[in-house]
C-alpha cells in the first residue's frame, strides 16, 4: 500500500507544505508543493523514518531537595515511533549522585545505538 | 532584620537569567571593578532550568543545548570571575542607580554607578485575560506546569486543555503527552498558531493534538477541581459566538497567553515604558533614566535565549563605558513602529554605531517588505508574529538617519482577518 502525507518542511522559514507519497518499499513515488530540493529530501525522510531528539527528566536519589529530577537528552535523534517506549524505559531509572553534565544515564536506549545523557549536574 | 548594610559597586545586575549572567560576566570583562549580581531565587538561570528541551545555544555556543545545559555553560564562565553573586536576594526598590535588596536576614543598600535590569518577564495569568466560569483548582499557567513537571517532578493533571498557542503552551502539550497525560485540545484566539512552526510540527502534529484556532475558552466548570472546559468560536470582535460551544471533559486548563516584562522596579524609578511592554531603550541599551541599562526579556520577548545573552552583554559593555564617561551619545532619533509592526527595539538611536533592529509584526503576511525609515528595506517571503525580525544596519547607513524613523511592513495577507 502506498502512503501519503503532507509534511511541513522545516528547512527554511518558507515552511512549504510538501505532499509526498511512498510505495510499500518506501520509495518516493511522488512529491509536490516544495520550492527547492531540500524540501523533497526532508519530506521523504519524514515519511520514511522521522526522527526526533527526546528531552525529558529522570529521578535522582539526592538529599538536595531542589533537584529531585535530572534533565536528560538523547545524544542524537531517535525514531519518532520509539519516543513513548523510550519514556517508559527512562521512567524506571533512578540516578545516584553525583552526576555530571554529559554523563551517560542510559546507554544505547532501545538498541538505537544512541545514549541518553545528562544535560545538567547534581553534585550531592 | 539586623540593620541595613551599605555597599558601593561599579555595576549591579538585577536578575540571574541568561541575560543577567551574560551581563555580569561581560561587565567584569569590560573593566568594571566590582560587579554584583542579584537573584531572588535560590538558583541561577532564570527560566532556563525548567526549559529542558533543546534549541538553545546554536548562536551563542555554536551547539544545540537544553535550557539547563545553556545555563550550566554560563554559570561555569561566571565562576571564573570575581562577580559577587547574591542569590535569594530580591531587589525591592530602585531609586536611580541605588538598589535596596532584601536577603534572608538583612536589607542591603547597593549604591551602583550603573545598573543593568535583567528581570525577565512573567506569564499572563487568568486574571490578566478574564476567563469566565468557576474558580476551581486545576488552572495553571503553562510555565507553572513546566516548572512542576520538569523541576519538581509533579504532573499537574491527566486530561488537559491548553489555551494559547505560544511556544511554551505547545512545548507543554508535547511534554504532557510524553508523560502520559492526555492533551484534549489546544485552543487559540487568533486564526493562526502563535508560536514557531517547528513547535507546531514537533509538539502538536507529531502527537495528533486537536487544534481549534479562532476559538476561546468560554466557560470553566467544576466545583473543587476543573471538570469541564467549554470552548466557543469567536467573532470579529473576538467575542464567543453563542451556539458554537464545545464541551470537553478535562481536569486541567493551561494558559499560554503571553508574557509581560517585570516592570515594578523600572516604573518605581521613572523608567519610561514602550509598546514592547518593557522599558524604553536606546541603541546602547540605556533606559530613559541615565545609568540604568536593560537587556534580555525585560526589554522585549526575544525568540532565542542566545539573543537575550547578546543584548544583555551589549547593555553591560555600554554600562561600563558610561561609568568611564565615554558613552558615545551623539544625537537622538526616535524609532516608531508603523504599519503592521507591533513594536521595534531600540526605541531611540543615540550613537553613530551599527544598530540591530528587532521587531515583531502584528499579522502574518507573504511577499513582505520591511522598511526602516527611507533608507533600509528588506524583503521576506513570509513574516509572522511568532518570528522576530532582525535587521542589522551598518554605521555608515545609520549616520543618514536625522529624523524620526518609522518602521513599516507591507505585503499580501497570508491569513484572512
Ligand atoms: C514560563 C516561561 C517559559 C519559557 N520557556 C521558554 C522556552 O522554552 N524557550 C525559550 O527560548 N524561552 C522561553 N521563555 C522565555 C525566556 O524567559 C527567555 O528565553 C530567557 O529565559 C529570558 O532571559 P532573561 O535573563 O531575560 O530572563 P529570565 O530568564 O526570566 O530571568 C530573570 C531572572 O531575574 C530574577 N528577578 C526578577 N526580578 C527580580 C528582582 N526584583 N530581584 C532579583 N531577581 C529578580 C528572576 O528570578 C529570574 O531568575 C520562557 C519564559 C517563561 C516566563
Ligand atoms: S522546500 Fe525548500 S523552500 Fe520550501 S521550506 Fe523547504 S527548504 Fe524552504
Amino acid at each position: 500500500m502506498n502512503r501519503k502525507a503532507e509534511v511541513i518542511c522545516l528547512q527554511c522559514p518558507l515552511a512549504c507544505r510538501v505532499e509526498v507519497e511512498v510505495d510499500k518499499d518506501n520509495k518516493v513515488v511522488s512529491a509536490s508543493n516544495y520550492k527547492c530540493k531540500r524540501g523533497k529530501t526532508y519530506a521523504a525522510q519524514e515519511i520514511i523514518n522521522p526522527v526526533r531528539v527526546l528531552t525529558t527528566t529522570v529521578r535522582v536519589l539526592t538529599r538536595d531537595q531542589i533537584h529531585p529530577l535530572l534533565p536528560v537528552t538523547t545524544r542524537e535523534a531517535i525514531p519518532k515511533g520509539l519516543l513513548q517506549d523510550a519514556m517508559k524505559q527512562l521512567a524506571g531509572i533512578e540516578v545516584k549522585t553525583p552526576v555530571k553534565y554529559g554523563d551517560v544515564i542510559c546507554p544505547n536506549i532501545l538498541n538505537t545505538g544512541v545514549d541518553v545523557v545528562a544535560t545538567s549536574e547534581v553534585l550531592n | 532584620m539586623s540593620g541595613i548594610i551599605e555597599r558601593s559597586v561599579d555595576v549591579a545586575v538585577i536578575g540571574g537569567g541568561p541575560g543577567g549572567l551574560g551581563a555580569a560576566i561581560k561587565a567584569r570583562e569590560a573593566g568594571a571593578k566590582n560587579v554584583v549580581l542579584l537573584e531572588r531565587s535560590e538558583e541561577l538561570g532564570g527560566m532556563l532550568p525548567q526549559c529542558i528541551h533543546n534549541g538553545f545555544g546554536l548562536h551563542y555556543f555554536k551547539e544545540e543545548l537544553s535550557g539547563p545545559a545553556y545555563i550550566h555553560r554560563l554559570v561555569k564562565e561566571l565562576a571564573k570571575t570575581d562577580v559577587d553573586v547574591m542569590t535569594q536576594t530580591m531587589a525591592i526598590k530602585l531609586e536611580g542607580t541605588r538598589i535596596t535588596a532584601l536577603t534572608e536576614k538583612t536589607l542591603t543598600r547597593i549604591n551602583a554607578k550603573a545598573v543593568i535590569l535583567g528581570m525577565g518577564c512573567r506569564e499572563r495569568s487568568r486574571g490578566n485575560i478574564r476567563i469566565p466560569g468557576h474558580r476551581p483548582a486545576g488552572v495553571f499557567t503553562a510555565g507553572t506546569a513546566q516548572r512542576l513537571i520538569n523541576v519538581e517532578g509533579y504532573i499537574p493533571g491527566k486530561k488537559v486543555v491548553i489555551l494559547g498557542s505560544g511556544d511554551i503552551g505547545m512545548i507543554m502539550a508535547r511534554r504532557l503527552t510524553l508523560e502520559g497525560a492526555e492533551v484534549v485540545c489546544l485552543v487559540e484566539l487568533l486564526p493562526f498558531i502563535g508560536g514557531l512552526i517547528r513547535n507546531e510540527v514537533q509538539c502538536l502534529r507529531d502527537f495528533n493534538i486537536p487544534v481549534y484556532t479562532s476559538h476561546t475558552v468560554s466557560d470553566v466548570i467544576g466545583k473543587n477541581r476543573v471538570e469541564k472546559v467549554v470552548i466557543s468560536q469567536i467573532d470579529k470582535e473576538l467575542k464567543p459566538i453563542p451556539g458554537t460551544e464545545k464541551e470537553f471533559e478535562a481536569d486541567t486548563l493551561l494558559l499560554s497567553v503571553g508574557l509581560i516584562p517585570e516592570n515594578e522596579l523600572s516604573t518605581m524609578t521613572g523608567v519610561k515604558l514602550e509598546p514592547t511592554g518593557g522599558p524604553q531603550v536606546d541603541d546602547l541599551w540605556q533606559t530613559s533614566v541615565s545609568g540604568i541599562f536593560a537587556g534580555g526579556n525585560v526589554v522585549h520577548v526575544h525568540d532565542l535565549a542566545d539573543y537575550v545573552t547578546e543584548s544583555s552583554e551589549m547593555a553591560a559593555v555600554n554600562a561600563v563605558k558610561y561609568i568611564n564617561g565615554y558613552l558615545p551619545v551623539e544625537r537622538k532619533v526616535n524609532v516608531k513602529g508603523g504599519k503592521n509592526i507591533r513594536y521595534v527595539v531600540p526605541n531611540t538611536i543615540v550613537s553613530n554605531q551599527p544598530v540591530s533592529f528587532f521587531m515583531r509584526v502584528t499579522w502574518p503576511l507573504k511577499n513582505a517588505t520591511v522598511r526602516i525609515g527611507g533608507l533600509v528595506s528588506k524583503k521576506y517571503a513570509f513574516v509572522r508574529p511568532s518570528e522576530q525580525i532582525r535587521i542589522d544596519v551598518p554605521a555608515e547607513m545609520m549616520k543618514g538617519f536625522r529624523e524620526d524613523i518609522i518602521v513599516n511592513c507591507d505585503g499580501e495577507e497570508d491569513v484572512a482577518r
